[in-house]
C-alpha cells in the first residue's frame, strides 16, 4: 500500500505545483479555444464529417502540448529527487492520472466552445462525448509514455511528435470511425467494436507502460 | 562450409527459387478480378511473413537487451530491423504494382496498405530516435524500450484495425480471395515453400547485417 500512498502524494505535488502557477491548464485551454476560433475564422461553418475530423486533428495537437511538457519540462535535479524519494510505479502511475484528468478537462472545455462557436451538434451527443473520453485517456496514456521517452532521449519537441504519430494513429483512426457514428447517429450497439477496440488498446498501452517505464527511469 | 550449420541457407535459397520458376510457370485458378495477377501472391505476401518475423526477432533481443545489458543484443536487435524494414518497402512496392493493374490505382486508400505504411513509419521513428542519441548505453536502452511498446502497435495496425474496415484485398469485403475454397492445392504448393523460402533469407540477411556490424565496431574500438 506504500505505492497508493506514494501515487497520491504525487498527484497532489502536481495538482498544487499546477495550482500554484496555474500555466499548464490556462496555457493550453488558450490554445485550444485561439486554434478552434482561428479554424472558425477560416471554416465559417462546418458539419459531419469535415467538423469531426477537424475536432480530432485540433485535440491531437493540444494534447501533444499538453502531456508532452510533464516529463520534458521537469529539471534533471527534480527528476533526480524524484527518484530517490518514489518508486518508478508510482510516478508513471501519477503522471498519467494527472494528465488524464487534464486531458478530459480540456477535452471537455474544447468540446463545449466547439460546439458553442460552430452551432452544430452531433445527432447522439452522449455517444459523441464517450468517444471524446476515450479519446482524451488514450491520448494522455500514450503521450505520457512516449514524452518520459523523448525526454531521457534529450531531445525535446520534434522527437516527441516524431515518436508519437505512429502511435496515435490506430487510435484516431478508430476514434474517429466511432465519433462518425456519433454524428450520424447510429444505433449504439454498431460502435461497441470500436469502443472495445480502445479499450483493448488503452489496456495494452497501460500495461506496457508499467512494465517498460522502470527500465527508462533508472539511469 | 560446415553444411550441419548452413543448410537453412542453401534451403532458402533453393525455395526461393523454386517459388520464383513455379511462381510464373504453374496453373493458377481462373478467378475474376484477378486473374494472372493472382501470381502476386507468391511473390507479395510472403514480404509481410518475412517482415513479422524480423521484427520479432527485434524485439526479442531488446527484451534480451533489458534484461543482461549486452550490447550485441542490441545490434541485433536494430540490424533485424533494418532488414524487416527492406522486406516491409518490398512489401508495399509490390502491392502497389499489383494495385496498380487490379484496383487501377497504386495507392487506392485500401486500410491494409494504409496501416502497412503507418506500421513501416513506427520503425522510422525508432531508426531517428537511434540517431537522435550519442551515448551508447543509453541509446541501446531508450531505444529497445520504444521497439519494445512500438510491437503491440504494430500488431495492432497490421492484425486487428484491418478487421474492423472492408479492405480491397482479395478475400475481404466479398472480393475473391486464396482462402479456402481458392488457394487450392496446387497454389499452396508454391505458396507454403515461398514463405518458408522468403524468411530463411530474411533471417539470413539479418545475420549477415548483424555480423558485418559486429565487426565494424571491433574494428573502431
Amino acid at each position: 500500500m506504500q505505492l497508493i500512498k506514494e501515487v497520491k502524494f504525487l498527484i497532489g505535488k502536481e495538482l498544487l505545483l499546477e495550482w500554484r502557477s496555474k500555466y499548464a491548464l490556462n496555457g493550453v485551454v488558450l490554445y485550444v479555444v485561439s486554434t478552434i476560433f482561428v479554424c472558425f475564422l477560416s471554416f465559417v461553418s462546418l458539419s459531419g464529417v469535415t467538423w469531426n475530423a477537424l475536432f480530432w486533428i485540433i485535440m491531437l495537437f493540444a494534447s501533444i502540448n499538453a502531456v508532452s511538457k510533464s516529463f520534458l519540462q521537469e529539471s534533471k535535479g527534480r527528476q533526480l529527487y524524484i527518484y530517490t524519494i518514489a518508486s518508478p510505479l508510482a510516478l508513471i502511475i501519477s503522471k498519467t492520472i494527472y494528465n488524464v484528468l487534464l486531458m478530459l478537462l480540456l477535452t471537455l472545455i474544447a468540446l463545449a466552445f466547439y460546439t458553442l462557436v460552430f452551432d452544430y451538434v452531433p445527432q447522439d451527443m452522449l455517444l459523441y462525448i464517450i468517444a471524446t473520453i476515450l479519446g482524451s485517456i488514450s491520448f494522455s496514456m500514450i503521450f505520457t509514455m512516449v514524452s518520459a521517452i523523448a525526454s531521457k532521449a534529450g531531445n525535446g519537441g520534434m522527437l516527441m511528435s516524431i515518436l508519437s504519430f505512429p502511435v496515435i494513429i490506430p487510435v484516431i483512426t478508430v476514434l474517429i470511425k466511432l465519433s462518425k457514428n456519433a454524428i450520424d447517429g447510429l444505433d449504439r450497439s454498431v460502435s461497441l467494436d470500436e469502443i472495445g477496440i480502445l479499450l483493448t488498446i488503452n489496456v495494452l498501452v497501460a500495461a506496457f507502460s508499467l512494465l517498460l517505464f522502470p527500465y527508462l527511469w533508472k539511469d | 562450409m560446415n553444411i550441419s550449420q548452413s543448410w537453412w541457407k542453401i534451403l532458402g535459397a533453393v525455395l526461393v527459387i523454386y517459388s520464383t520458376v513455379y511462381g510464373f510457370l504453374s496453373t493458377v485458378p481462373a478467378l475474376p478480378i484477378l486473374h494472372q495477377s493472382i501470381r502476386n501472391l507468391y511473390f507479395h505476401v510472403p514480404m509481410w511473413f518475412a517482415m513479422i518475423v524480423l521484427f520479432s526477432i527485434s524485439v526479442f533481443h531488446s527484451i534480451k537487451f533489458l534484461n543482461n545489458g549486452n550490447e550485441d543484443s542490441d545490434l541485433k536487435a536494430v540490424q533485424s530491423v533494418n532488414a524487416g524494414i527492406v522486406f516491409g518497402i518490398l512489401g508495399i512496392v509490390t502491392g502497389a504494382i499489383w494495385a496498380r493493374f487490379t484496383w487501377g490505382q497504386a495507392w487506392s486508400f485500401d486500410v491494409k496498405q494504409n496501416f502497412a505504411a503507418i506500421a513501416l513509419l513506427l520503425y522510422f521513428a525508432y531508426l531517428i530516435l537511434r540517431n537522435a542519441i550519442d551515448e551508447e548505453q543509453k541509446r541501446a536502452k531508450i531505444s529497445a524500450i520504444y521497439n519494445i511498446f512500438a510491437f503491440p502497435m504494430m500488431v495492432v495496425l497490421l492484425f486487428v484495425l484491418p478487421r474492423i474496415g472492408d479492405s480491397l484485398h482479395p478475400g475481404n469485403g466479398g472480393n475473391p480471395g486464396f482462402n479456402a475454397y481458392d488457394l487450392d492445392s496446387r497454389m499452396r504448393m508454391v505458396f507454403y515453400p515461398a514463405c518458408a523460402g522468403w524468411i530463411m533469407i530474411g533471417y539470413w540477411i539479418y545475420t549477415l547485417l548483424a555480423r558485418v556490424a559486429k565487426l565494424e565496431k571491433k574494428k573502431t574500438l
